[in-house]
């Protein structure tokens, strides 16, 4: 279904619940948008079970917009398992521990779960990438297993270190930057997500795995310990 | 070359161009001139390229001393302007000399000023836009400090003398109607509901800002749940729990699941960026050609129009 939202803007959603194999096909769609080299598109910015397309109202107009993206969503639909294959595996360290997961005890006591059984769930399942936003690069993945899953915390955080590892229902993400937030935290990861050269690490559709790492493994790798 | 040493920066000074374009779905928010008219209108007067660096000053309270010569104009909300102290108009083409002090008073009425140079503000560029996204804290990205150098692209050109036509100038004193154009769940919400936010007036909250603008007035009865996050466009309406409508602007989040009845279009949400806390605002229904229209006339004008000889007026291509 394709809507115009605003003078430069229309949204194309594509199903109207969550699910698993939406992030590659909403992947492949900006993909083929891209590639088709349209002269008016502005930007795009895919999320759960939608494409936002912004275009310059310059250019072309809405009912041109959506005669010219139609067929291309079209095509997509009827060949959307070609895309699973293409799409990409990031692997992000971790080191969960009470000293960089503030949450992870109140956590697993939560969940009626140890320490050890949070950590081996939360990194035995391989998320996807649904949508970015929030941050430059914050990533918000999906699904956790339903036995960690926990609601944002009522009052969030001033002030949540950059790396820090959180769930928030059945999301999980990655901080790219100091910043506020009400997720649960339960570890650190000490790659970068964001910077101003590569931009975002991550974008929606790539599969991504979280690996338990030491502490030492962790500091090595340049993670930083500041609360 | 010339440029202009900030003494007083103000509550908040920021270069801005019209923002990034195509880097929203790596979670960045386009920013850009809050005001699109006024920062128009600047560069309009100097002959600027359509998206050259202006400086975005929130409130007034700005003071900076030229050295050398430079060619500048300024826009936006209504204050008084002197130069070494004597008076200058706002809207036109004014002329700074070497030693020469600018200084922008507080502004009661309105929120944000316009400075172009001639040629443009030099700044660093990142993502293609010099625009300044204070809350993503980018390193080297920050608002204007005292002591800064504003730096110009160009060697200070000739510029002759001229004025915007008080016809043609945006008047921010009355009311602002802000268009709404339906869209996103404006289905899902109640009847009722959309009545009451396009029959009862609004006021300015004082927690607004770069990200967006709050609004308080008759709270929404039913506002659908939240929903599966989304794109956000530029001007969009969001309705949290509270019922108070958000409208979000330049620097807002680029996805969220708050329900939103529609959009404003941009040119109204120029208007809107510049009402300070306690002003009115009214929500009013419009549709897509009609915004689409005025947008066009808007960027047509700048694009197709010269100035006349004398300065007093523009003439078509």
């Amino acid at each position: 279904m394709i809507e115009p939202v605003s003078e430069d803007t229309i949204l194309i959603t594509l199903a109207p619940a969550i699910d698993d194999t939406l992030p590659a096909r909403i992947a492949s769609l900006v993909d083929s948008f891209r590639r088709a080299g349209f002269h008016w598109l502005v930007d795009m910015v895919p999320s759960y079970t939608t494409l936002m397309v912004v275009y310059d109202p310059m250019l072309i107009d809405f009912r041109q917009v959506t005669a010219e993206l139609r067929p291309i969503i079209h095509r997509l639909s009827t060949q959307a398992h070609t895309a699973e294959l293409k799409s990409r595996l990031v692997e992000l360290p971790v080191y969960y521990s009470a000293e960089t997961g503030p949450d992870l005890q109140w956590l697993a006591s939560e969940s009626g779960l140890d320490c050890e059984e949070v950590i081996r769930r939360h990194s035995s399942v391989e998320y996807r990438v649904h949508a970015l936003g929030f941050a430059p690069g914050f990533a918000f993945m999906g699904q956790v297993d339903p036995s960690i899953a926990a609601p944002r915390k009522t009052t969030p955080r001033k002030q949540v270190p950059a790396g820090s590892v959180g769930i928030a229902n059945r999301q999980t993400a990655v901080y790219p930057q100091v910043s506020p937030g009400g997720w649960q935290l339960i570890g650190r990861c000490p790659t970068r997500l964001f910077d101003p050269t590569n931009l975002s690490l991550l974008k929606v559709g790539d599969r991504v795995r979280f690996t338990p790492i030491s502490r030492e493994a962790f500091l090595a790798a340049g993670g930083e310990l500041i609360s | 070359m010339s440029w202009l040493e900030v003494i007083h920066p103000g509550v908040q000074s920021s270069v801005q161009d019209s923002g990034r374009r195509g880097y929203r779905h790596h979670g960045l928010a386009a920013g850009g001139a809050l005001d699109l008219i006024s920062f128009t209108w600047a560069n309009k007067l100097l002959d600027n390229p359509r998206h050259a660096g202006c400086l975005e000053i929130m409130l007034g309270g700005f003071r900076a001393i030229a050295h050398g010569s430079l060619r500048i104009a300024i826009t936006g909300a209504r204050t008084s302007v002197t130069v070494n102290g004597e008076p200058v108009e706002m809207w036109r083409t004014l002329n700074l000399n070497d030693g020469d002090e600018l200084a922008i008073s507080h502004s009661a009425h309105n929120r944000l000023i316009y400075l172009a140079v001639a040629g443009g503000l030099d700044s660093p560029q990142q993502f293609g836009s010099r625009t300044v996204v204070v809350r993503e804290k980018l390193e080297g990205r920050g608002p204007i400090k005292a002591g800064d150098k504003l730096v110009l692209r160009e060697p200070q050109r000739k510029v002759p003398s001229r004025e915007v036509p008080a016809h043609q100038r945006p008047d921010f004193s009355s009311e602002v109607v802000l268009g709404l154009i339906p869209g996103y769940q404006y289905t899902q919400f109640q009847r009722s509901d959309i009545l009451r936010l396009t029959t009862s007036g609004y006021t300015v909250s004082d927690q607004s800002d770069r990200m967006g603008f709050r609004l308080q007035g008759e709270a929404l009865d039913c506002p659908p749940p939240g929903i599966i996050s989304e794109g956000i466009a530029h001007g969009s309406v969001q309705i949290p729990g509270d019922g108070q409508p958000i409208v979000l602007l330049n620097d807002g989040q680029t996805i969220g699941g708050y329900p939103k009845p529609g959009v404003v279009p941009i040119l109204d949400c120029s208007r809107l960026a510049q009402q300070l806390p306690g002003d009115r605002v009214r929500f009013e229904l419009c549709d897509l050609a009609t915004a689409q229209n005025q947008r066009r006339l808007f960027e047509l004008h700048y694009q197709n129009t010269r100035w006349c000889q004398n300065g007093q007026a523009l003439e078509w291509l």
